[in-house]
């Protein structure tokens, strides 16, 4: 718990956004104690976790909508700018604009740290689109990133990019 | 772990965001006790022999852990012998906070808790359960406890349940020294049980009690008699 907890939440946060990100959190862990007696031993116990992140952040997600009033105001998502530890939040408004898909598998690969195998395991499909998916997402937030002023010093390594 | 391009996106990114962690452990381990899925909580107490784990069961306090032991290592193997659902959740200890605070303040000479043994097993239990006869503030032999226990030849066996006490500090074993008046081990430290024993004033620093492997240098001293 204490060593996936901070894993989980960066998950939560990019995949379902700051707000819900702390219900989805609960709900895995709430989830994760109900079922961790029943893991085969020698599990992954990261991916399952992110497995259930995984649900949990599409029912939050869900819940959301259903709750949504369109006022054609749409409410930012809290930022968490300026608190200790610097959250980057022009990251979480970027992770906003992906398309879930490309979320979760940026999510589930670079922030949980899953090879694509499994990341494709959680969100269904090969593993090929999966990394697929995973690349256009960074592509995407790397521009968005860029465009910010003082956005963020990923451009720096956009030479990497093949 | 990440490979190749895009890691660097999220390097800025803190591995941990702590008062969101605090927020979300409490409102979890309430959840889960609620639900009635919370089967170890632990919290850390502060003391003059260094932080102590408490854990407890919902039977009561099942372990009492040094520092020297390693918090996470302790918690690791109560994951894997009593339950995995251990959480973080300071306000099911409170009471043992509280006594363990009263006994170190010198303003408690007896815990009054329950306590959960389902760690030691066989004699190593029979003998625990007798140290609280132990009076606060006296020390007793190894070769009295194994009189005690009902088997006066088994004096490396006390020896060996004091060395593995799950709940040391709560349960005396701290009382216990060797016959020839020298202090013995301790599953904290040699340093911590002379602490201990100076608290309670069963120890006078620099009197009989003490012993040639004393105060410190603890760490390679066997863990016991």
């Amino acid at each position: 718990m204490e060593r996936h907890g901070p894993t989980v939440l960066r998950v939560c946060r990019a995949v379902v956004g700051p707000d819900g990100a702390d219900d989805a959190w609960s709900e895995t862990f709430l989830s994760a104690l109900r079922a961790y007696p029943r893991l085969p031993a020698g599990s992954n116990v990261e991916a399952w976790l992110v497995a259930i992140a995984h649900r949990k952040g599409i029912d939050e997600l869900r819940a959301r909508a259903r709750r949504a009033v369109p006022t054609g105001d749409v409410p930012e998502w809290a930022t968490t700018g300026g608190v200790p530890g610097g959250w980057e939040c022009e990251l979480w408004s970027a992770l906003r604009e992906l398309p879930l898909r490309q979320r979760q598998t940026v999510a589930y690969h670079y922030l949980a740290g899953l090879p694509y195998a499994a990341v494709a395991e959680i969100v269904g499909g090969t593993p090929a689109a999966a990394r697929r998916a995973a690349a256009d997402g960074v592509a995407r937030l790397r521009r968005m990133l860029q465009d910010t002023p003082g956005g963020h010093p990923a451009g720096r390594a956009e030479g990497e990019m093949s | 772990m990440t490979e190749g391009h895009g890691g660097d996106l999220f390097a800025t990114l803190p591995r941990r965001d702590e008062d969101a962690h605090r927020r979300l452990h409490a409102r979890l381990a309430a959840a889960a006790a609620e639900a009635g899925i919370l089967d170890v909580a632990y919290r850390t107490v502060d003391s003059p022999i260094g932080h102590l784990l408490v854990a407890a069961t919902g039977d009561g306090l099942v372990r009492v852990a040094f520092a020297v032991e390693d918090h996470e290592r302790v918690l690791d193997r109560l994951g894997r012998t009593v339950s995995p659902r251990v959480l973080r959740a300071p306000a099911r200890l409170d009471a043992v906070a509280r006594q363990l605070e009263e006994y170190f303040a010198r303003r408690r000479t007896r815990f009054d808790l329950p306590l959960d043994l389902r760690l030691a097993t066989g004699f190593r239990r029979e003998v625990l359960t007798r140290l609280p006869a132990i009076p606060y503030g006296t020390t007793a032999s190894y070769a009295t406890l194994a009189a005690a226990a009902g088997n006066p030849r088994a004096v490396r066996a006390v020896g060996t349940a004091c060395a593995t006490n799950p709940l040391p500090v709560v349960v005396p074993c701290h009382r216990v020294v060797r016959s020839d008046g020298t202090i013995g081990g301790y599953l904290g430290g040699v340093a911590a049980k002379w602490a201990l024993l100076a608290l309670e004033g069963a120890a006078d620093p620099g009197g009989p009690a003490r012993s040639s492997d004393q105060p410190a240098n603890n760490s390679s001293n066997p863990p016991m008699v």
